[in-house]
């Protein structure tokens, strides 16, 4: 960085952790995560053109103890960069700034994400149940 | 002291230094909003289709309007990835070359993913 000698604000450890950190980082962390698993859907949809065979061997990777490990991970993460993408949409169009209603729907969107994420499961482990 | 003289209002109505205005800022959003239908119809799709065999999810996704969403959804997706890939890599990559070097990785890996997207898509739609 460049010496200019002005004021720097404070480095991040100086501030008490709140929960509009943790959701604005968990935004970009989120989001970086989405663009590694969209290839996961391209890996996907061309083993589905290509064939049974090759569409096998890729439900037999997702579907693995490993693989549903990951795609346990990927949905809650997809629901919260989701979730928390409609907060800033609504943040752009000026809503939700007072501190208070700040603070409530960063905690909306992490509980709407793991409640959606547990819908989602839910359902694929009954079906694979019934 | 800058050469031009032309006010500061006048340059921002130029579209500032980049040429482009608010575009990235918008198209990130437009992406947004889109990526919200095209994301939970993929989502309530692949749910349908969880426990379908081969055949069954080949033929739904060769339906049309599937075909056609699905297209939406990879092109729309990999748009929105690569905005905001870039911001982060233009925030915290301060080495100029390795920055440069990364935007132009992730453009040049969204382009190909996308095409290989679309094409297994089509394959599927028009039954090869």
């Amino acid at each position: 960085m460049a010496q200019t000698g002005r004021p720097l604000s404070p480095h991040l450890q100086i501030y008490k952790w709140q929960v509009q950190m943790v959701s604005s980082i968990l935004h970009r962390a989120t989001g970086i995560i989405n663009a590694v698993g969209s290839l996961i859907i391209v890996w996907g949809l061309a083993s589905l053109a290509a064939g049974p065979d090759t569409f096998g061997t890729f439900t037999g990777i997702v579907g693995s103890p490993f693989g549903t490990v990951v795609m346990v991970g990927w949905t809650l993460n997809f629901f919260y960069h989701l979730c928390n993408g409609i907060r800033h949409l609504a943040q752009d169009a000026g809503q939700g700034y007072s501190i208070q209603s700040f603070v409530r729907s960063s905690w909306l969107a992490i509980v709407l994400a793991i409640v959606l994420t547990a819908l989602v499961w839910g359902y694929i482990l009954m079906g694979a149940h019934a | 002291m800058s050469k031009d003289l032309r006010n500061p209002l006048a340059r921002a109505r130029g579209l500032g230094s980049a040429k482009e205005g608010v575009s990235h800022w918008m198209l990130q959003r437009l992406t947004a909003v889109g990526l919200i239908f095209l994301t939970l119809w993929f989502v309530i799709t692949v749910l349908s289709l969880i426990h379908a065999d081969y055949a069954t999810a080949r033929a739904s996704i060769a339906r049309p309007w599937n075909a056609v969403m699905l297209i939406a959804l990879i092109v729309t997706m990999f748009r929105h990835a690569v905005l905001g890939l870039q911001v982060v890599i233009e925030d915290y990559v301060h080495t100029r070359w390795l920055e440069v070097a990364s935007l132009v990785a992730i453009k040049f890996i969204a382009v190909l993913a996308a095409l290989s997207g679309v094409l297994a898509v089509l394959r599927i739609a028009l039954g090869n």
